[in-house]
C-alpha cells in the first residue's frame, strides 16, 4: 500500500523499533499507577505492559480515565502512586520532552503559524537533529501519510482529515518508541473515519512501532487493536484480543460495552441453567449466575417443531413472540418476548416475522460472566 | 467566531429611534473633537463662536515651539520605556494567573488589577510617597516608573485574555516533540501571542501618552506633553493647543487604523477555506 | 506540568513588582495618614488626628457627598447613553466593527483637550450659548452653564460614557443569537425578548461599566479643576491641594486611603453581584 518513496522510512522505523529492546519484555510497563483530582480518583491501581510493535487500545467511556492514561504516558500529568517504565528504564520521572514518546493530540494541536513542513520538521530542529538530513525525513513523513503535496500550505487550509495526517507524520518522524493517539479520529465523519481507521492500522503494520491508542468507539477499537484494553471508572475491567474479549467477555459491563448482548441472570441447579421459560446445560457450580448471549447466536429454529421448549444435544430452544424487528441491510435485529422474558435476535434479513416462531442457540454461547452486586 | 444571523425584521417604530438615538450618542462623543479641530483654524486667539478668519497660522506657531517639541520627545521617550516596563512585567504576570497555582492567587490578581480602576491621583500619590521615602529626585524616570506600575495591569489584562484564548495542546504538543520550557515558551507561545502583545503595546503607548493623573505628582523639571499643555492652559487658551492636539487625534487615528489593519489581516490569513 | 524553574521565572517579577510599587506605596500613605503635619514638614507621631478632621469638619464630609452625587449621576447617565449604543451596536448594525473603533478613537485624543474644548462650548460665547441665543430659547447667554456641577457632570459623561459602553458591549456580544430566536420563536415581541433575556444576561457588563464609570469620575480632579468652579469642587481637588499649596500630607494621605478602601470595598461588593447575576 505504501508508495516506493516511503518503505525506507518504514524499514528504518522498524529496525529502531525492533533493536531498542529484547523482544520478550514488554516495551512500557505500567505499574499500579493511581492518579487523583483533587480528593477524587480518576485511575486506581492500573497496571498494563504494552509490547514491542502491538496496536493496543484503551477502550472507555468518558470518564473512565483513559485520557489520563495517556497523558500519564506523555508525560503531562504525574502519578500519585506507582511507576512507569519503558524499555527497561524509568518514564515517568522524565519530562515530555525527553521521553521517546509522542502524541497525536484529538484536535490535532498544529502550529498554527508554521507552515505543514515546519510543523513536521519541529520535533526535530528542537532536538538539533543533523540540519542535512531534516528535509529528507519531513518530506519521507509526508510521503508516508500521502500529503507530499501540502508542505508548504498553512494548517488552517487543510480539512480535518487532512490536518490529522499531518499531525501523525509530525509525531512519526521523530522515529518514537511508542505513538500515543488521543481519540484522532472522533472529529471525522462516519466515512472518512472507516478510511482513515484502515490506513492508521496499515501505517501502524509499516513502521512497526507500538501505538496506544485511545477511544471511547468499540467498533473502531475491535477493528483496529491486537488488545484491548477495557477502562471503567479508572479500573481494568478487561484486557484481552478483541476476539476474545468479544466472546468471552470476563463481566456483564464487558459483555455490554462491547457489542450488543442479553444478559441473563439465571439460576444453575444440578448442571442445567434456568432463566423464565429458557433452560440450557451448563458446567459451572449451583447458584445464580448470569450469563451473557449475543444476538447472533439466536437463530429460528432449523425444523419448527410445536410444544414446549424442548433440548436436543447442547441447543436450547424455545418460543417466542417477535415484538419488533428492525431492518439492518444484510441482518435484522429482531425484539422477542419469550413469556415474558425480553431476548434480541440478529438473525439474516428475511420478510415479515410476525407472530410467534422457535429460536434456538448454542449452549456454549452463553458465556458466564461476572456481575456487581451478585453473590458470586 | 460569531456566527452572523441575519434575521428580517419588519420596520417596526422601535428600530428607527435607536439608530437615531445611537447616532445623536455618537454626535456627543465627537462634539469636541469636531469643536477641537475647527477652532485650530481659528483666526482669533480667543474662544467665541463661530470662528472666524480661518487659518493655519496655529500649526506654524506649533512648528517652532521648542517646549512644546520637547515635551513630545518626553512624552515618546516616556511611553516606549513603559510599553517595555508594561510588557516585561505583564506577560509573567499573565502566565503566573493563567497557568500557576498558587496560595493567595486571588488576592494577587486584585492587586495586578487595582490600577486600572484605581483613581490616578492614588496611584500617584503613593508613589511619590515612595520615591520621597527612597530619596529619589522627580524627574522622566519617576515618571516612567509610574506609568509603568499603572499601565502593568493593562498589559495583564490584555496578554491574560490572549493567553486564555491559547490552544493548551500546542504547548503540550511541543513539549511532547521534545522542546523544552524555554523553547516552547519562545516557538509556540509568544507567536501565538503576538496579535495580544501588538494590541497591549498600542494601548500602554497610547495611555501613556495623554497619562496626566499619576504624572501630575511625579513630574520633576521635564514635561510630559500633557503636562506642557496643562502648564499653557493655566496661562490661557491658545489655538495653538488645539493643534497640537489636532495632530495627537489624528496621529491616534492612524494608528488605530493600522491596527485595525493588521488584526484583520491576522484573521483572514487564519481562517483560510480549509 | 511546570516546573519549579518555570513557576519561578514566571511568579517571580511580578510578585516582586506588586510588593515594591504597589504594597509598599500603599503601606506608606497608611503611615502618612496617621502623621501630622508642623513647621513644614511632616511629623512622624501616630495618632488619628487626621481621621477626626475628616469626620468633625463638615467641609469634607459635603464635598465628598458632592462627589458621590455627581459620580452617580455620570454613572447614570453613562449608562443611559452607553447602553441603547452598545446594544444598536451589537445587535442591529452592519458595519459593528468599524462603528466599535469609532467609540473608541475619542478616548485617543488627550483628556484635557477634550474638557477644555467643553469650556469651548459652554463658554458665555461658546457654541451652545450662541445656539440657544440663535433660537431664541434665551435672550442673554447663560452663565450658569460653566463653572458649575453641570459642566462637570456634562464632561465627565462625555468622558466616561466610552468606559461604560466598552464591557457592556462585550457582554450583549456574548450572548448567542440563537436564544434571540428561541424567544422570538417562543412568541415574545423584541421589547419582551429584550427585558426578559438580553438585559438580565447583559447585567455584568452593566454593572462592569457603572463601576468603572463611579469609580473613575469619583476620584478625578482635572475635570472639576478646569470647569467646576467653587461650587464643583470634588475630593480629590481637595487632595491635590494637600499635596500642592496647603501642604498637609498627613491629611491628604488619610483621605486618599479613604478613597482606597472604599473604592475596594465598593469593588467586592460589586464582584459578589457579578457572581450572583452571570450565567455561566
Amino acid at each position: 500500500m505504501a508508495l516506493p518513496v516511503a518503505q525506507p522510512v518504514a524499514s528504518d522505523l522498524k529496525r529502531s523499533a525492533i533493536s531498542s529492546g529484547a523482544s520478550a519484555s514488554p516495551l512500557l510497563e505500567i505499574r499500579s499507577v493511581t492518579k487523583r483530582f483533587g480528593s477524587t480518583p480518576v485511575l486506581s491501581g492500573i497496571s498494563l505492559d504494552v509490547a514491542e510493535g502491538e496496536f493496543l487500545t484503551i477502550l472507555g467511556a468518558s470518564g473512565s480515565g483513559k485520557t489520563t492514561l495517556l497523558r500519564l504516558v506523555a508525560g503531562f500529568e504525574q502519578p500519585d502512586a506507582g511507576e512507569i517504565h519503558m524499555a527497561g528504564q524509568r518514564l515517568d520521572t522524565l519530562p515530555p520532552y525527553r521521553r521517546r514518546v509522542n502524541t497525536v493530540f484529538q484536535q490535532y494541536a498544529l502550529f498554527p503559524h508554521l507552515s505543514v513542513f515546519e510543523n513536521v520538521a519541529y520535533g526535530l530542529r528542537v532536538q538539533n537533529a543533523a540540519r542535512a538530513e531534516i528535509p529528507g525525513r519531513v518530506t519521507d513523513a509526508l510521503a508516508m501519510v500521502k500529503m507530499s503535496e501540502y508542505a508548504s500550505r498553512a494548517p488552517a487550509q487543510l480539512s480535518g482529515g487532512q490536518q490529522q495526517r499531518v499531525a501523525l507524520a509530525r509525531a512519526l518522524v521523530n522515529r518514537p518508541q511508542l505513538l500515543l493517539l488521543d481519540e484522532p479520529l472522533s472529529a471525522l465523519d462516519a466515512a472518512l473515519r472507516r478510511e482513515m481507521q484502515m490506513e492508521l492500522k496499515s501505517l501502524q503494520r509499516e513502521v512497526g512501532i507500538a501505538f496506544l491508542f485511545v477511544t471511547h468507539d468499540q467498533e473502531e477499537a475491535m477493528a483496529l487493536s491486537d488488545r484491548i484494553a477495557l477502562l471503567r471508572s479508572g479500573h481494568l475491567e478487561q484486557v484481552a484480543t478483541p476476539r476474545e474479549i468479544y466472546q468471552h467477555p470476563a463481566t456483564a459491563y464487558t459483555a455490554q460495552f462491547i457489542g450488543q448482548t442479553n444478559l441473563l441472570r439465571a439460576e444453575v441447579k444440578h448442571g442445567m441453567a434456568r432463566v423464565g421459560v429458557l433452560a440450557w446445560p451448563c458446567a459451572s457450580g449451583d447458584g445464580r449466575a448470569t450469563f451473557s448471549l449475543r444476538p447472533e447466536s439466536i437463530q429460528l429454529a432449523a425444523t419448527a417443531r410445536d410444544g414446549l421448549p424442548a433440548l436436543s444435544g447442547d441447543t436450547a430452544r424455545f418460543t417466542a413472540t417477535v415484538r419488533r424487528q428492525v431492518f439492518g441491510g444484510a441482518t435484522d435485529l429482531l425484539e422477542l418476548d419469550c413469556s415474558g422474558l425480553t431476548l434480541l435476535a440478529r438473525v439474516p434479513s428475511r420478510g415479515n416475522l410476525e407472530g410467534a416462531w422457535e429460536f434456538e442457540f448454542a449452549a456454549a454461547a452463553a458465556v458466564r460472566v461476572k456481575e456487581e452486586g451478585s453473590r458470586e | 467566531m460569531t456566527v452572523r444571523l441575519r434575521t428580517e425584521r419588519p420596520n417596526d417604530s422601535q428600530s428607527r429611534w435607536l439608530p437615531t438615538y445611537a447616532a445623536a450618542v455618537f454626535a456627543f462623543l465627537y462634539l469636541p473633537i469636531v469643536v477641537l479641530i475647527v477652532y485650530s483654524f481659528n483666526g482669533q486667539s480667543v474662544g467665541g463662536f463661530p470662528p472666524r478668519d480661518l487659518t493655519t497660522h496655529w500649526y506654524r506657531v506649533l512648528a517652532s515651539d521648542d517646549a512644546m517639541w520637547d515635551s513630545v520627545v518626553n512624552s515618546l521617550e516616556v511611553a516606549l520605556a513603559a510599553v517595555a516596563l508594561a510588557l516585561a512585567f505583564g506577560l509573567p504576570a499573565a502566565l503566573a494567573l493563567d497557568r500557576v497555582k498558587f496560595p493567595g492567587k486571588q488576592l494577587f490578581r486584585r492587586l495586578v488589577l487595582l490600577p486600572l480602576i484605581l483613581p490616578g491621583i492614588i496611584t500617584g500619590l503613593s508613589l511619590l510617597m515612595l520615591f520621597v521615602a527612597a530619596g529619589m529626585k522627580l524627574s522622566l524616570l519617576t515618571i516612567t516608573l509610574g506609568h509603568g506600575t499603572a499601565l502593568i495591569s493593562v498589559a495583564t489584562t490584555e496578554l491574560f485574555a490572549g493567553l486564555q484564548a491559547l490552544d493548551r495542546a500546542q504547548e503540550e504538543a511541543s513539549l511532547d516533540l521534545g522542546a523544552n520550557y524555554w523553547q516552547t515558551f519562545w516557538r509556540v507561545t509568544l507567536p501565538n501571542l503576538r496579535l495580544s502583545i501588538v494590541g497591549a503595546a498600542l494601548l500602554i503607548f497610547t495611555l501613556s501618552i495623554d497619562e496626566i493623573a499619576v504624572s501630575f505628582f511625579l513630574i520633576g523639571r521635564s514635561n510630559t506633553l500633557p503636562l506642557e499643555i496643562w502648564s499653557r492652559l493655566r496661562r490661557g487658551m491658545t489655538p495653538e493647543i488645539n493643534a497640537v492636539s489636532t495632530l495627537i487625534f489624528g496621529f491616534s487615528l492612524i494608528t488605530i487604523l493600522v491596527w485595525y489593519r493588521l488584526r484583520v489581516r491576522g484573521r483572514v490569513v487564519a481562517e483560510e477555506i480549509a | 506540568m511546570y516546573s519549579r524553574a518555570y513557576k519561578a521565572a514566571v511568579g517571580i517579577p511580578p510578585l516582586a513588582w506588586v510588593a515594591g510599587f504597589l504594597l509598599l506605596p500603599y503601606a506608606l500613605l497608611f503611615a502618612y495618614s496617621f502623621w501630622q503635619v508642623g513647621a513644614q514638614q511632616v511629623i512622624h507621631r501616630w495618632n488619628l488626628g487626621n481621621y477626626r478632621e475628616l469626620f468633625d469638619n463638615p467641609m469634607y464630609l459635603e464635598v465628598l457627598f458632592r462627589s458621590m452625587k455627581i459620580a452617580g449621576a455620570v454613572t447614570a447617565f453613562a449608562l443611559l447613553l452607553g447602553y441603547p449604543l452598545a446594544y444598536y451596536l451589537s445587535f442591529r448594525s452592519r458595519r459593528k466593527e468599524l462603528l466599535y473603533q469609532l467609540v473608541i478613537v475619542p478616548l485617543w485624543v488627550s483628556y484635557l483637550v477634550r474638557a477644555y474644548s467643553w469650556k469651548t462650548i459652554l463658554g458665555s460665547d461658546g457654541v451652545l450659548n450662541t445656539l440657544l441665543q440663535y433660537v431664541h430659547v434665551v435672550r442673554h447667554p447663560v452663565e450658569s452653564l460653566l463653572y458649575s456641577p453641570f459642566a462637570v457632570v456634562l464632561t465627565l459623561t462625555h468622558i466616561y460614557t466610552p468606559f461604560a459602553f466598552l464591557p457592556i458591549y462585550a457582554s450583549l456580544e456574548h450572548i448567542p443569537r440563537r436564544l434571540v430566536e428561541a424567544s422570538e420563536d417562543l412568541g415574545a415581541t423584541p421589547a419582551r425578548t429584550f427585558l426578559r433575556v438580553i438585559l438580565p444576561l447583559s447585567l455584568p457588563g452593566v454593572l462592569a461599566g457603572a463601576t468603572f464609570a463611579f469609580v473613575l469620575s469619583l476620584g478625578d480632579f482635572l475635570a472639576p479643576l478646569l470647569l467646576g468652579g467653587p461650587s464643583g469642587i470634588m475630593i480629590s481637588n481637595v487632595v491635590v491641594s494637600l499635596f500642592g499649596a496647603a501642604y498637609n500630607w498627613p491629611l491628604g494621605a488619610a483621605i486618599s486611603l479613604s478613597m482606597l478602601v472604599l473604592v475596594v470595598v465598593l469593588l467586592s461588593i460589586v464582584q459578589r453581584a457579578e457572581r450572583k447575576l452571570s450565567f455561566g
